[in-house]
């Protein structure tokens, strides 16, 4: 395997800011818009957004849940191992409320679908945009695109995208794996 | 990435303690589910289920039923009075008939031990044990159990004394193949006639005073009087039993702790339980029907979602 870093240090945090002001651009107070992190990986980087809007906005309330997307995936029965299902905890009314949907990788679009399939169980938004961390161009699935993104890749099947958080891995950054030739 | 270590569930005998904590993770997820305003999940949506039921059933086939179609898988039942097995078709013939409308999995209740394992042998789909004869009835056990660690937090260390006919029980035996899985210190309790002789060696201890039975447990699981698999008198009359062995609220009120009532259905009320427990604050019979349904989801979820 080879590792290419794309981001760290810094210029994650800054990334991580500069998501932030392009949501306040749109959503003002947030007082009519959530956050929605999709479990497992995206949930870090909505907590950190959260974070980070609070700080910039304080005072405000920013509604922020977690939501599991295992039984609405498309690949049940499909995948070679089972997955198993992580906590949704969305505490808050979804009705008529924007929603920002966030997710640390996109690539080929299907748990954005399954997400906003499962948001919808939760009722009828007002609008749904999507925030992702790292976009893998020119690989989706589906026609889905993000309304934010941090980065963007180029990259080919093989290779994994990774981004790690300090609270669970140690250290901010994101790399781009490759199999070794 | 888990998944359970059995194609089937037959029993509880076929479960390790991770295929049972698997079991109760996932049913924690399906049980929000179950409390959200839009209470179903597209998982299960290629996926047919048949419920099989060749003996009397309310609660397990209704909530078999609702489980599967709170994962939108689809549907059939067949109930065997109404069946060709009283024209005299086998059991294998009618399921593989079943089968061949394909057919993926199967949710089977028979008179007979032993049914679902022989079935499991001599046909494709996956089999689940909705109780097979005095055998078991695992998903009525994990549910069990389930309760009591969303009542207690952990099953593990807990004192749980089942109570009655144990002898005709595939509750019983189920439950106390699960919840000695799981770490719990279990007691029957109930006239000798109706404990099986060697009950010891599954280790749980044997009691036939009633009163101190409660005085020992956390948790009373008090069991209906089987009369249908009953062929000889084992007491002298029900009032008799009613009397030794029927819980009622001035036996509740004489202990010194609260205990946690528990039956799996259907409750002969006055028999072996009086309404008011039944009905008491002390009572989980109706949260146990609750989790019956996200204990069912999870169990057919998981089988399904095996690699085929």
């Amino acid at each position: 395997m080879q590792n290419l870093t794309l981001l760290d240090g810094q210029k994650f945090q800054i990334t991580i800011q500069r998501l932030c002001r392009q949501l306040i651009e749109n959503h003002d107070d947030f007082s009519n818009s959530v956050l929605i992190g999709t479990q497992p990986r995206g949930i870090y980087l909505a907590k950190r957004v959260a974070e980070e809007l609070r700080k910039i906005l304080p005072g405000k309330t920013i509604l922020q849940g977690d939501l599991d997307i295992t039984f609405y995936r498309d690949d049940f029965r499909r995948r070679e191992s089972q997955l198993v299902p992580n906590q949704t905890r969305i505490d808050f009314i979804i009705e008529d409320k924007k929603v920002i949907l966030i997710d640390d990788v996109l690539w080929t679009g299907r748990t954005i679908r399954a997400a906003m399939d499962g948001m919808l169980y939760f009722g009828r938004p007002q609008k749904m945009e999507l925030l992702v961390f790292v976009d893998r161009r020119y690989s989706r699935q589906l026609p889905i695109e993000a309304d934010y993104v941090g980065i963007e890749v180029d990259s080919i099947a093989s290779q994994k995208v990774v981004v790690s958080w300090k609270e669970t891995d140690g250290e901010d950054k994101i790399v781009l794996l490759s199999e070794a030739k | 990435m888990a998944e359970l270590s059995t194609r089937h569930l037959l029993g509880i005998k076929d479960l390790n303690l991770k295929d049972i904590e698997l079991i109760f993770e996932t049913a924690d997820e399906f049980k929000s589910v179950l409390n959200r305003p839009i209470k179903k999940v597209p998982s299960l949506r290629d996926v047919t289920i048949a419920n099989i039921f060749f003996e009397n059933s309310t609660r397990t086939r209704l909530s078999f039923e609702l489980a599967e179609k709170r994962l939108s898988a689809d549907v059939v039942n067949f109930a065997a009075s109404s069946s060709s097995v009283s024209k005299g078709e086998t059991l294998i013939d009618t399921v593989n008939n079943i089968l061949a409308m394909k057919v993926d999995m199967v949710v089977m209740r028979h008179p007979y031990a032993g049914a679902g394992i022989f079935l499991s042998k001599h046909v494709k789909a996956q089999i689940v044990n909705a109780g097979d004869g005095a055998h078991e009835h695992p998903t009525q056990a994990l549910l069990d159990a389930f309760s009591i660690r969303e009542k207690y937090g952990d099953v593990a260390g807990k004192k749980v004394a089942i109570v009655g006919d144990i002898l005709h029980s595939r509750v019983a035996l189920s439950n106390i193949l699960c919840l000695k899985q799981l770490g719990a210190e279990v007691m029957v309790c109930g006239p000798t006639t109706l404990i099986p002789k060697y009950i010891g060696a599954l280790g749980v201890k044997v009691e036939h005073d009633l009163l101190k039975a409660l005085n020992w447990c956390d948790v009373a699981n008090m069991l209906r009087i089987q009369l249908e698999r009953q062929d000889i008198k084992y007491f002298p009359s029900l009032r008799e039993y009613s009397m030794l062995y029927g819980l009622n609220k001035q036996i509740l009120d004489s202990l010194d702790k609260e205990i946690t009532i528990m039956h799996p259905g259907p409750i002969n009320r006055g028999v072996e339980i009086t309404s008011d427990v039944a009905d008491s604050k002390q009572s989980i019979i109706l949260d146990q029907v609750e989790n019956g349904v996200a204990i069912r989801m999870a169990v057919l979820y998981l089988l399904a979602g095996q690699t085929q």
